[in-house]
């Protein structure tokens, strides 16, 4: 068996994605109706072995990793790859190198 | 290096990843134009609802119209749970639809549109193929910081996968990995028929994402969570990262694609093959 989250941290794990995802109205949406009724539901088992409550612990964990894999993803889809190539100095930064520059500055040559 | 070689060539998997939504209307344009997994398009709807159609299944509605499938078939799916899910996607959309972030659509469009035009057996056939180069039974010689690595982290979830299914599979460190026996296959083949169409769908997308029928068994029977199953899954890539250092921009971005992709897919498979339990839920009460 993983290791997994207390019910409690999940539940608030998932409302807060939700949250994130959905603006303050999220209590609103089916969602967190949906979340919260399957979390009140499996509650009264959790002393005892139940199949059905570690069922949905895990597919509570999955949920929530599946929405927080999503989020970070695309944060850093935004930051990284989200605007096209980079040009020369920006390439050439992200491997912590600087471009060479001439030493009297642009054109001194002539 | 041979192994991604190998798997690259594995014929399904980047089917699934480039079947993305859009309306009907607008078909002929989507598989032009939303054709690639980073596509995205203006978001085109307000509200997200869910209602319940005819035998019971679950369609999403976006303003007042149907949510369709790329293939023109109407988007249903058979429990709330999903539908619940597949909304939440689709609300949560800001100006754009990103549908790289959009997996359970994905994989219930998928699902419902069979774009391979497979059945239920060629679908076991493909996902098996995954055993033969599975990577926990593939190891190496050297270095050996990683044979130990290996050894420890997946000798584990393989004795378990044997203890689990009574099944003989074993590892190998040569090139042509290790001699699988057909009573394997056959309790592994036995074992996949018992799922529907839907959950196979989801179990090889897992599958094909994590490059293990292993890895993916022991994840759907709750062996390993998603987390896990997904560092197993790379652990060359972690012992290079403990080595050369972490890059966020591919190391990072590739493990939580791999991540959300995983446990949409695992999710999916949970979802799909719940009907019969909450049925049994409700005689409880």
């Amino acid at each position: 068996m993983p290791a997994l989250a207390s019910p409690l941290r999940l539940c608030r794990g998932i409302l807060k994605e939700l949250r994130y995802l959905q603006g303050p109205s999220y209590k609103q949406s089916p969602a967190y109706n949906h979340v919260m009724d399957q979390f009140r539901r499996n509650k009264v088992t959790e002393e005892r072995y139940c199949r059905a409550q570690q069922e949905a612990q895990h597919a509570a964990h999955t949920y929530l990793c599946l929405l927080e894999s999503t989020r970070n993803h695309l944060v850093l889809h935004n930051l990284y790859h989200a605007k096209g190539e980079r040009n020369p100095e920006e390439v050439a930064g992200l491997v912590g190198l600087k471009l060479p520059t001439q030493p009297g500055g642009k054109g001194w040559e002539k | 290096m041979f192994r991604s070689l190998i798997r690259l060539k594995s014929p399904f998997g980047s089917v699934i990843s480039l079947y993305n939504v859009c309306p009907r209307h607008q078909h002929s344009s989507c598989t032009r134009k939303y054709s690639t997994a980073t596509s995205e398009r203006k978001k085109f709807y307000q509200d997200v609802s869910i209602s319940q159609g005819e035998g019971g299944l679950y369609e999403i509605n976006l303003d007042r119209r149907k949510l369709k499938t790329p293939g023109g078939n109407l988007f249903v799916v058979p429990n709330e749970a999903l539908a619940v899910a597949v909304a939440t996607e689709w609300d949560a959309q800001k100006d754009t639809l990103k549908f790289y972030t959009m997996h359970l659509t994905t994989l219930c469009n998928t699902a419902l549109d069979n774009p391979t035009q497979r059945n239920k057996d060629q679908m076991i056939t493909a996902a098996l193929k995954y055993l033969e180069t599975d990577t926990v039974c593939y190891r190496v010689d050297e270095p050996p910081g990683l044979v130990e690595l290996q050894k420890n982290e997946w000798d584990p979830v393989l004795h378990w996968i044997e203890n689990r299914y009574d099944v003989t599979v074993g590892s190998s460190s040569s090139i042509l990995g290790p001699e699988i026996p057909e009573a394997t296959k056959d309790t592994f083949r036995q074992h996949l028929s018992s799922y529907n169409l839907w959950s196979m769908t989801g179990l090889e997308f897992v599958i094909t994402q994590l490059k293990s029928v292993i890895l993916s068994l022991g994840m759907i029977d709750r062996h390993l969570s998603v987390e896990e199953a997904v560092l197993l899954s790379r652990l060359e890539e972690e012992y290079q990262i403990r080595r050369w250092g972490n890059v966020e921009w591919a190391h990072d971005y590739d493990m939580y694609e791999l991540r959300a992709r995983t446990a949409a897919g695992a999710l999916f498979v949970q979802l799909s093959s719940e009907s019969s339990t909450i049925k049994h839920k409700l005689m409880q009460d």
